[in-house]
């Protein structure tokens, strides 16, 4: 089993660590040490109080220089933690870095046993069981690939925005794709923004018109990323312009076509007014759209339809930007890196009936409203009923679709917030009695909960409770002609019914219906829930599991405006750290596919998580794309011939390891008969 | 004697179908005849066991030894032979592998010989007689080989040189490896005689196979009707062609019926079942236990379906029972 591999007969140096008291408590580590040093090729075994310790190291690289090392085991923590210390150290020692192998006897033995006995003798056969391995290593390279700087960052809305801004005034070239007509997002809806109640518009606006002329954004609206190829630092996508028309470098956006249009009176549903409104099939989806250029409907545009149409749009156009033959336009560019900010939509109110959303015209969703309140929205800024009338009682009911069995079970975050501020916004516009019906008011954030102090002196009405249900059906005097808000108000411990003029529904946020298409497209994970994965919860929220592609704002999970923009701010410093190296480095523990051997029987082909593996049809061999595969070792254990090596868990190393495992247990056995005897 | 290179043939726990497969060799038996003297063949000519005693050690050029290893006197011939025989050749499934007998392993002996000679429907045994090592008859000692516990691989028992893969190898192969050792060309010690690939890379029907299984059911070959033109695995088949080595041109395959492994896993490969079974679960369609099980209940026999050809060389080697 001695096998040399290219650096001589193996030289083991064998190092446990105390690890202060957590694993030294647990674990005799003298014993350990007195152990591994009977064990072949070992030749030096030492403990030491702190292994991962500057000194600790430096005792490490003193033996390799000294005696001569060339396999070093470390019976530490988690290499989660450190091996990458110990490489690092072994390497600095002359040493590849991949002759150093690592014993977990922390989080694997001293702190998860209570026998100290046991958990020394376990510790020894790990110890032994490692060392056994490191006879089958070799040493292996990192392999560096250049990161192309250009980016693409998927979605305009105010993370997208912000993002895209951020790397471009770092010089760096973005494309921004977004899939409506403009960007701006859901932000680009809203009247004002919580909890210092600025106008959306005003402080949007310019970074919008700032993403337009940007000299190093290529922004795309009315695109769709069609295909993804590639891996961190050389992607290569596909993407589909949709037509508009409308010739978007001729366009000024001066209207004149609207109005021109054969429809004098807009009739179709206004999809950016949530259809409170009505527009022409030649349309802006509001004045402040970017880019600034007007597009048709062609479901709806009579030319599309008849072809009979008497083109006034075309004839009032003096810049001649209007083409009916315009087809989509198919994009393929290559970038180092993507920074996904698809955003969420709100919850779907008609899936909860018995808040009556679809059923009375004066139960409206919170995004309705914030039309309603928006000087530009459908009504210019009155907040009134469905007739017309302002109301003088509005019951804005929490939780729609959030914290729900029957929908979603999360929290989402910003209703608390948007409702407190509709509530305001309500009374100022109408000065009607605004009740706001909750489970617990969620108001952390930085003046959040000063805002919410603020409304209660401003004398909004707060119910807790769920809401049962929204009715018509009056049963006394007061509650004819109004909607009336059933509900157990848990504070005082009654039911109580609240009649009303007007119901808003605080929709919760949830993952975008074709999410699960876009992950996997990018190759990227969601959570049982449908939002996006991030690699870790608290240390890499903005990264994912593939290198090189990021996520920002509210695809990750609900969060407010702040939140995204700080995210967006922090996929963007990703960006530009990756762009800033210039290159990055590949982890050598890939598979690889020996050609020679392989049979093309294609079972390793669609278990790939990273689609890292192809069938090459000439030579009709699988390959792995070294670039793309993370080590995950699944094909490795699909390859029914075993020709699929990854490097660092070949067959000789696992079986010479659960070898080392195992010499223990006969060793146990044998004192057991021993003593039976 | 001429001096021609000496050839024997043995056999152990086998079915015979070794020995037919030397006599397959047809018109070309008369070139290995011409080529060498065999000295030793019991299933076709007659000798003793004291004519090969009486041989000088290392006498035989090649010894061609079938059949797994299961008695005492398996034990003695194959170590006997060992002596006598400069190269020896593990020939078949059952020397190479342990075979169809070593599927005996997943039970004990007394199981064996309680369902042998007293539960099988077909016996008649009021009385309960059992096989005797030995017993007096006529005033003589008459002795039976024993039965081991543990049926084995002849490279289990004694040194085996080279390996001659199949069930049973075929004439093609069996030329070839004459041919190559009587032209002085040894490969390395261990090798085993056939090419080192997967069965896929020479079955005709590998330009059928889609590249996402994505298994939903499994089939026994009775339960369906197959069709000739489809790999096995696209049909639910299970086909041990991908992690069986090549050499037999697909034979099963030709037949309409899927590979059921005699020739073993390649050089790669510890464990064929393990490597098989690791692969086939790879490429569920099901994410969820439930569903998984149900597919699997399509293989009701996942050790007869594996571990066909190689109970005794596989890590799983023997159900550990009581009376070990």
């Amino acid at each position: 089993m001695f096998n040399s591999n290219g650096n001589g007969t193996p030289k083991i140096g064998f190092y446990v660590c105390h690890c202060g008291h957590n694993i030294a408590s647990m674990v005799d580590v003298e014993e350990v040490q007195k152990f591994a040093s009977t064990l072949p090729g070992v030749v030096v075994s030492r403990d030491y109080k702190y292994m991962c310790s500057d000194p600790g190291q430096e005792l490490i690289q003193k033996d390799i220089k000294e005696l001569g090392l060339n396999r070093i085991v470390v019976a530490s923590c988690s290499p989660l933690l450190h091996e990458h210390t110990f490489r690092v150290a072994a390497e600095k020692a002359g040493l590849n870095p991949y002759y150093f192998h690592m014993v977990n006897i922390r989080e694997s033995v001293s702190w998860v046993h209570t026998d100290k006995l046991s958990a020394t003798q376990k510790a020894k056969a790990l110890t032994r069981a490692a060392i056994q391995r490191v006879f089958f290593h070799k040493p292996l390279e990192k392999k560096s690939v250049p990161v192309n700087p250009d980016v693409l960052i998927v979605g305009g809305g105010i993370s997208g925005i912000t993002a895209a801004l951020t790397i471009a005034n770092a010089g760096k070239h973005v494309y921004l794709v977004e899939r409506e007509p403009t960007i701006g997002g859901h932000m680009a809806m809203f009247d004002k923004t919580f909890p210092t109640l600025d106008c959306a518009a005003c402080i949007l606006t310019p970074k919008m018109s700032a993403v337009k002329s940007h000299p190093n954004i290529t922004l795309w609206t009315y695109s769709e990323v069609e295909k993804v190829e590639g891996f961190v630092g050389n992607y290569k996508v596909n993407i589909k312009r949709k037509p508009r028309y409308v010739i978007e470098e001729l366009c000024v956006g001066c209207m004149e076509c609207i109005d021109a249009c054969i429809y004098k009176e807009a009739k179709y549903p206004d999809e950016f007014n949530q259809k409170l409104s009505k527009r022409k099939p030649i349309y802006i989806p509001f004045p402040q759209a970017t880019p600034q250029v007007v597009l048709f409907d062609p479901e709806t545009c009579i030319d599309f339809k008849s072809h009979r149409c008497k083109k006034t749009c075309i004839e009032s156009c003096d810049r001649k930007a209007i083409d009916l033959k315009q087809v989509p336009e198919y994009k393929e560019i290559n970038v180092g890196t993507v920074i996904l900010t698809t955003g969420f939509k709100t919850y779907d109110a008609e899936l909860s009936p018995q808040y009556g959303y679809g059923k009375y015209p004066n139960v409206y969703t919170s995004l309705e409203v914030e039309r309603l309140v928006n000087a530009s929205g459908p009504t210019a800024g009155e907040v009134v009923t469905k007739d017309g009338k302002k109301p003088k009682s509005v019951g804005i009911i929490h939780c729609v679709g959030s914290r729900d069995q029957k929908a979603h079970k999360w929290c989402s975050k910003v209703c608390c917030m948007y409702s407190l501020k509709l509530a305001h916004l309500i009374k100022e516009h109408t000065g009607a009695q605004v009740y706001n019906f909750y489970i617990d008011m969620r108001t952390p954030g930085k003046g959040y909960e000063e805002f919410y102090d603020k409304l209660m002196t401003e004398g909004v009405h707060f119910v807790r409770g769920r809401v049962s249900e929204v009715t018509d059906w009056a049963l006394v005097p007061e509650e004819e002609n109004k909607l009336t808000i059933r509900v157990e108000d848990t504070l005082i411990g009654v039911v109580r019914r609240v009649p009303v003029d007007m119901v808003v529904l605080a929709v919760g946020l949830e993952p975008r219906v074709d999410a699960g298409d876009i992950r996997r497209m990018f190759n990227i994970s969601c959570s049982n829930e449908g939002w996006f994965l991030e690699r870790h919860p608290k240390l890499a929220p903005v990264s994912t599991f593939t290198d090189g592609i990021f996520i920002a704002g509210a695809c990750q999970g609900p969060k407010d405006i702040p939140d995204s923009v700080a995210q967006a701010g922090a996929a963007a410093a990703e960006v530009l750290s990756l762009i800033s190296a210039g290159s990055i480095e590949l982890e050598p523990n890939t598979a690889s596919i020996n050609e020679k051997f392989c049979s093309g029987c294609k079972s390793c082909i669609p278990i790939c998580p990273y689609s890292a593996i192809s069938f090459n049809d000439g030579t009709q061999k699988a390959v792995i794309n070294e670039a793309l595969c993370k080590g995950c070792g699944t094909c490795v254990a699909a390859c029914p011939s075993g020709s699929i090596i990854q490097n660092l868990f070949e067959d000789d190393q696992i079986f010479s390891e659960i070898d080392g495992l195992l010499k223990f247990a006969d060793i146990e056995l044998e004192e057991m008969e021993a003593e039976h005897a | 004697m001429s001096d021609k290179p000496k050839l024997a043939f043995y056999w152990c726990a086998s079915c015979g179908g070794c020995e037919e497969s030397v006599v397959d060799l047809a018109e070309d038996i008369l070139m290995v005849a011409g080529a060498v003297d065999i000295i030793f063949w019991p299933v076709a000519m007659d000798f003793k066991k004291n004519d090969v005693e009486a041989m000088e050690d290392g006498s035989i050029f090649a010894a061609m030894i079938n059949g797994a290893i299961r008695t005492s006197e398996q034990e003695e011939m194959a170590r006997l032979i060992r002596r006598k025989s400069k190269v020896v050749i593990a020939y078949g499934s059952c020397a190479h592998m342990g075979g169809i007998p070593s599927l005996a392993n997943e039970f004990t002996r007394s199981q064996i010989m309680e369902y042998m000679y007293q539960e099988a429907p077909s016996v008649v045994n009021p009385e309960k007689t059992r096989p005797m090592l030995s017993f007096k008859h006529n005033s003589q000692n008459v002795t039976l080989p024993e039965i081991r516990n543990l049926v084995r691989t002849l490279d289990q028992v004694i040194d085996v040189d080279y390996y001659l893969p199949g069930c049973p190898p075929t004439p093609k192969l069996l030329k070839q490896a004459v041919l190559t050792l009587l032209s002085g060309e040894f490969p390395p010690k261990g090798t085993v005689l056939s090419p080192d690939e997967a069965l896929c890379e020479e079955c005709p029907r590998k330009e059928s196979k889609p590249s996402d299984l994505s298994f939903t059911h499994f089939y026994r070959p009775h339960e369906i009707l197959i069709d000739k033109t489809k790999c096995l695995l696209s049909q639910g088949v299970v086909c041990m062609g991908p992690s069986t080595r090549a050499g037999c041109e697909a034979l099963c395959i030709s037949g309409n019926m899927p590979c059921s492994g005699c020739f073993g896993p390649t050089s790669r490969v510890r464990d064929q079942g393990a490597k098989m079974l690791s692969s086939l679960c790879s490429n569920i369609s099901e994410n969820d236990e439930t569903g998984i099980d149900k597919i699997l209940d399509g293989i009701p026999d996942p050790v007869g379906t594996f571990y066909r050809y190689g109970l005794a060389t596989s890590l799983l080697r023997k159900k550990i029972t009581e009376d070990v």
